[in-house]
């Protein structure tokens, strides 16, 4: 029986690549993304781990504070501190550190370098060690830093295009002036990689003068643990010398929290590329069963003489069974390679937009390995099981008939279910929407899934109006031609709806998200419309903060009336351990914009604090209400409601005064500048000479409504493409679908196709026939599946209303995919088409 | 070989037939599109002998086949295949009967085109997982003329050549009873000749039993025994025949059906 089944597969190669193509494609994806997202992780865990010495000191709560965004803590020890660290029995080697924030590079020909994607670590050199008793940071080339040089990490160095012996441009935290320094070295991290953060380091007194004033002092200290002594003892042991705002923290817990804060972005990351390379497979999964239920069915004659010759039941399905998981295996192997290149072509990506992972680490670890071959081998197997057992049922007396009249089993019981299905759908919608618990859109998602399968499985009667539209269509252009063309596409609906399943699921997905970010593009016009009642914003294009000398600057702007002054921090929301948002507001603020006030006042001063009405909902406080929010080395702000407003984009969702932030122990900064023009000033001659200031701050940004709504509807449409780019490899995997099922056919049809030739038909026209058929299948598909996807879009529009209040249809984008899908199936008609017309007319004619 | 033995004998079987068939019914479809395949036809094939069942299109013979040959189910009646009741058993049995009791040989050869000759002989054995007679597989080798073709695929033979690989893997099993279905149908003369005397002798060298459908008076005269089907019933039976005795009653069988015709169609004008 094996004999047979290797047989069979030999001799139906040029099939078996095709159909293995499918699930080559979804497991070259699935294994790619896990060797990709594996390299991602252990390229930080090793910088991690690389650069983590055997304890820590740092100021109290900095672990729960989102540094960077949440602003740059100030709390500082002295060198005396360090030296009784030093001098602890427990204690090899104590060195104060300083960790820089908002600091840039500039490239030598004075653009920012890095800055929209991984972060820019500036800090002293040291000498430290890590745990593992290495450097943390390895020197390439040159000497390290003396006063006024700099070294930077390689990558970084090569980037900017600076060499050994330039003079580096950069762009402090707390002013608008630049500072230039010489290039002493290049250096990287001792675990190799920076991940492609940009790195900037000092010697100590040099970056005492650039971040602390120029004090004798330390943001944080790394100690070494004397022979024998354990992290643990360490860190008790240095905690007693410590002051009261400052804690020492053992590497091992260093370690693990760097690891969660880095885990949950790797995470975000793995999980969206995994869901792509899951409808990948699900979709090749369709192409599978559709391929093998048209091998079993032209297969029927010989299935029956097995059977007939006194093959049971189980050996027939056993032996397409067997072919489904030779060809799984085979197929899995290759897409596993292919996945492996494929990770290199990620990192490649990812490396062009900042984040840098070395080739070395993406190696095929067996955990990928495995589950890739699982994956790919289940799936298939799930997928050949319905026509494998259909196969064991071919009747062995078939074997003796001449015809081989399909016995289609009647479609009335399909729809039933499909009505049933569809509406258990409906009713799970309704309920969602009926206040189920639960988020309503999670429910909107469950009835799109139980739709989407219900369409896949019903698609033969479901589409029959589209295929009958199409006949039409193509009879009135293309003749006769158009006609057969269409009549074929209707003559086994089954094939041709499980066909144009696999590009409906691909096309549903596209429009799904299509009406979202249509609906998010007209929100965000709405927003940008009510609440951009300033005239000008100033912003870093990655909302990081920026100087306050800036503000000063546009402030003295000719034209410029009022600058309003933002500053967003977080901090701990004592009692939850939450981390809570806070932006400082000025008095102009008010000034400029009309928050939409529910309760209280929107003038506040002293401790008093501005809630919108979510967290108003959520923490259940209420105008009077106080809250304590903690910052590190033990700051922290005591805050009494004082009003509540409707969530709205131009401040967060707590307020406070903006002087009140000098009591969190951060960095005075901005994050946001809103300005007014003077009444009369000439808004393009004030905006020019903002541009000029925000020009030579490099880091900013000065938007007037129209770039501003421009700016965030290109970050929206950025992330659509993304989203587009992914789900094309299901379109490609449907595409292969359809070559398959119009190749079989051809190959089923050859005597009907040879009697065509023989009475006349050109070659022309044949090739034209079949590419009609198999437009009629992409176009049922991309039909099928904008219509399901604009219902779905639309209802998890309206699932998610509070974030997204208008509604938009993306209908120019809908006509491009229906031209796409007819493109598609031109395309996929191509090599059957030629095919059939090759085929020798006598030859086809006396074909068995 | 005694004649008489064939005539029907009563349902207790005392006799020792290789097949037989009681009182079997087979009709489709129902009410007034009715069509009765096989109208109660009772009939034995005795073993070691070679037998052809004859009739014209439509009148039922490859129905009474499949029904003998296990391969589909009578509306009513009984089929014993080698002293088995056919209609007792499920598909586990039934698909056991087909590959250790019968062959087949089909007209359109119906080989397994990615296999070799010698592979195809073998697939019944195979199918069972039991393990090849090499005495009695070089024997049917032998006789069938196919020593040297052994390593071939079907496209690279002749059609009797691929029949003739078919005959040999209905023997392969050594089944109690070879049913062919037209098996010169889609061959010259000079091949089927190969075919039908290959028939023949497995019949008289190794007392196997053979039942052929056909509409060929050549091919029928090499059998013991014709049966005459029409419209699903046993109209007429002929031992030891030759040629022109088959066509005699088929010219006979025809007439009747004509007048028959002739007279239903008289009726209808009245």
């Amino acid at each position: 029986m094996f004999k047979l089944v290797w047989r069979n597969l030999m001799a139906r190669k040029v099939r078996l690549v095709m159909s293995g193509l499918a699930i080559v494609l979804g497991v070259a994806f699935l294994s790619g993304v896990l060797v990709f997202s594996n390299g991602l992780s252990s390229t930080f865990d090793s910088i991690i781990k690389g650069s983590t010495p055997d304890a820590t000191v740092r100021a109290k709560g900095l672990d729960s504070f989102d540094s960077g965004n949440g602003g740059t803590a100030t709390a500082t020890i002295t060198p005396k501190v360090v030296a009784d660290l030093a001098a602890l029995p427990q204690v090899a080697d104590a060195h104060g550190t300083i960790d820089g924030a908002g600091m840039n590079l500039l490239d030598s020909h004075g653009d920012l370098v890095g800055g929209t994607g991984a972060p820019t670590l500036a800090f002293n050199h040291t000498g430290g060690l890590n745990m593992a008793g290495e450097p943390m940071t390895v020197l390439k080339t040159g000497t390290w830093p003396g006063p006024n040089e700099i070294v930077l990490d390689s990558g970084a160095a090569k980037r900017a295009g600076y060499h050994v012996g330039d003079t580096v441009s950069l762009l402090p935290p707390t002013s608008t002036d630049q500072l230039t320094m010489r290039l002493a070295g290049t250096a990287e991290f001792n675990g190799g990689s920076t991940a492609g953060s940009t790195l900037l380091i000092f010697d100590t007194a040099t970056a005492q003068k650039i971040f602390l004033g120029g004090r004798d002092v330390f943001t944080s200290a790394s100690l070494t643990a004397a022979d024998g002594v354990s992290q643990t003892a360490l860190a008790a042991a240095a905690q007693k010398v410590l002051p009261a705002d400052f804690e020492a923290v053992t590497g091992d817990k260093v370690v693990s929290q760097s690891k969660d804060a880095v885990g949950q972005f790797l995470d975000v990351i793995s999980v969206f590329l995994l869901v792509f390379a899951l409808i990948a497979v699900v979709v090749g999964a369709f192409i599978i069963v559709n391929t093998f239920t048209i091998l079993v069915a032209q297969r029927t004659r010989e299935l029956a003489l097995l059977r007939a010759l006194g093959a049971t039941r189980r050996q027939v399905t056993r032996s397409v069974l067997a072919e489904a998981l030779a060809m799984a295996i085979v197929a899995s192997t290759i897409g596993i390679a292919i996945g492996w290149a494929l990770a290199r072509g990620l990192a490649a990506v990812f490396r062009a937009v900042g984040l840098d992972i070395s080739s070395r680490v993406l190696v095929l670890d067996a955990r990928s390995v495995a589950i890739s071959y699982a994956v790919g081998i289940v799936v298939t197997m799930v997928a050949a099981y319905l026509p494998s057992r259909r196969a064991g049922r071919v009747a062995p007396v078939t074997a003796m008939r001449g015809d081989l009249a399909r016995t289609a089993a009647p479609l009335r019981l399909r729809v039933l279910i499909g009505a049933v299905l569809f509406a258990l759908g409906a009713g799970l919608v309704i309920a969602g929407f009926a206040g189920a618990p639960g988020s309503t859109a999670a429910w909107v998602g469950a009835a799109a899934l139980i739709w989407v399968l219900t369409l896949a499985s019903t698609s033969s009667v479901v589409g029959r109006p589209v295929l009958v539209l199409c006949r039409s269509l193509f009879a009135r252009f293309f003749g006769t031609s158009g006609r057969l063309a269409g009549e074929n596409a209707l003559r086994d609906p089954r094939r041709t709806g499980a066909t144009a399943s696999a590009l409906m699921i691909g096309l549903a997905l596209v429009s799904t998200i299509g009406v979202l970010a249509s609906s998010m593009n007209r929100t965000i016009d709405d927003i940008v419309d009510e609440q951009f009642t300033s005239d000008f914003l100033v912003q870093s294009s990655t909302f990081m903060p920026f100087s306050t000398a800036i503000g000063d600057e546009i402030a003295s702007v000719p034209g410029v009336a009022t600058v309003s002054r933002q500053q967003m921090v977080s901090g701990t929301l004592q009692g939850t351990g939450d981390t809570g948002s806070l932006m400082g507001i000025d008095d102009a603020f008010t000034s400029i914009f009309t928050l939409p006030m529910t309760a209280g006042t929107d003038r506040i001063s002293g401790n008093e604090a501005i809630i919108n009405t979510d967290v108003a909902k959520q923490r259940h406080w209420h105008v009077g209400s106080t809250f304590t929010v903690t910052f590190p080395a033990g700051h922290a702000l005591h805050l009494t409601v004082a009003g509540i407003s409707d969530p709205v984009q131009v401040t967060g969702s707590i307020s406070v005064p903006l002087d009140l932030l000098a009591k969190t122990g951060l960095e005075r900064q901005d994050n946001q500048l809103n300005v007014m023009m003077q009444p009369g000033a000439d808004s393009a001659t004030v905006l020019s000479d903002l541009k000029k200031v925000t020009d030579r701050a490099k880091i900013v940004e000065v938007f007037d409504k129209a770039s501003f709504a421009d700016q965030i509807r290109g970050q929206v449409n950025q992330l659509l493409y993304m989203i587009y780019g992914l789900l094309a490899l299901a379109i490609v995997i449907a595409i292969i679908g359809i070559v398959n099922t119009l190749g079989l056919s051809v190959i089923e049809r050859t005597r009907e196709i040879g009697l065509l030739r023989a009475i006349g038909m050109s070659r022309a026209r044949l090739r034209r026939m079949i590419t009609l058929e198999s437009v009629a299948i992409a176009v049922l598909g991309a039909v099928m599946g904008m219509a399901l996807g604009l219902v779905i879009g639309v209802l998890l529009r309206q699932a998610l209303a509070d974030q997204l209040t208008s509604l938009g249809l993306p209908i120019g984008q809908l006509v491009m995919f229906l031209v796409i899908a007819v493109v598609v199936g031109v395309l996929a008609a191509l090599l059957p088409a030629i095919r059939a017309a090759r085929l020798n007319v006598l030859a086809a004619i006396t074909t068995e | 070989m005694t004649l008489d033995a064939t005539i029907p004998a009563p349902a207790d079987g005392t006799l020792d037939a290789a097949a037989r068939a009681v009182d079997l019914r087979k009709s489709y479809g129902s009410g007034d599109s009715e069509v009765r395949a096989l109208d109660g036809v009772t009939v034995d094939f005795e073993r070691g002998a070679f037998t052809a069942i004859m009739g014209p299109s439509g009148s039922g013979k490859s129905t009474l086949m499949h029904m003998l040959a296990a391969l589909d189910t009578p509306s009513s009646g009984r089929v014993v295949v080698d002293g088995t009741e056919v209609g007792t058993l499920n598909d586990k049995a039934l698909t056991a009967l087909r590959r250790e009791r019968i062959g087949f040989v089909f007209q359109a050869f119906n080989l397994i085109p990615t296999l070799t000759a010698k592979e195809n002989i073998l697939l019944p054995l195979d199918l069972a997982g039991s393990k090849v007679d090499k005495e009695w597989f070089d024997t049917v080798i032998a006789a069938v003329g196919l020593a040297d073709r052994l390593g071939h695929r079907p496209a690279q033979m002749s059609g009797g050549q691929q029949q003739r690989v078919a005959c040999a893997r209905a023997l392969a099993s050594r089944p109690a009873i070879v049913f062919a279905d037209e098996p010169t149908g889609n061959l010259d003369s000079t091949s089927g000749a190969e075919v039908l005397s290959f028939l023949r002798r497995t019949v008289d060298d190794f007392g196997q039993t053979v039942v052929m459908v056909t509409h060929d008076a050549v091919a029928a005269s090499y059998c013991d025994r014709v049966v005459f089907l029409a419209d699903g019933r046993i109209v007429d039976e002929l031992h030891q025949p030759t040629r022109e005795t088959i066509l005699e009653h088929m010219t006979a069988l025809q007439d009747a059906a004509l007048a028959k015709a002739a007279t239903a169609t008289a009726g209808q004008a009245d």
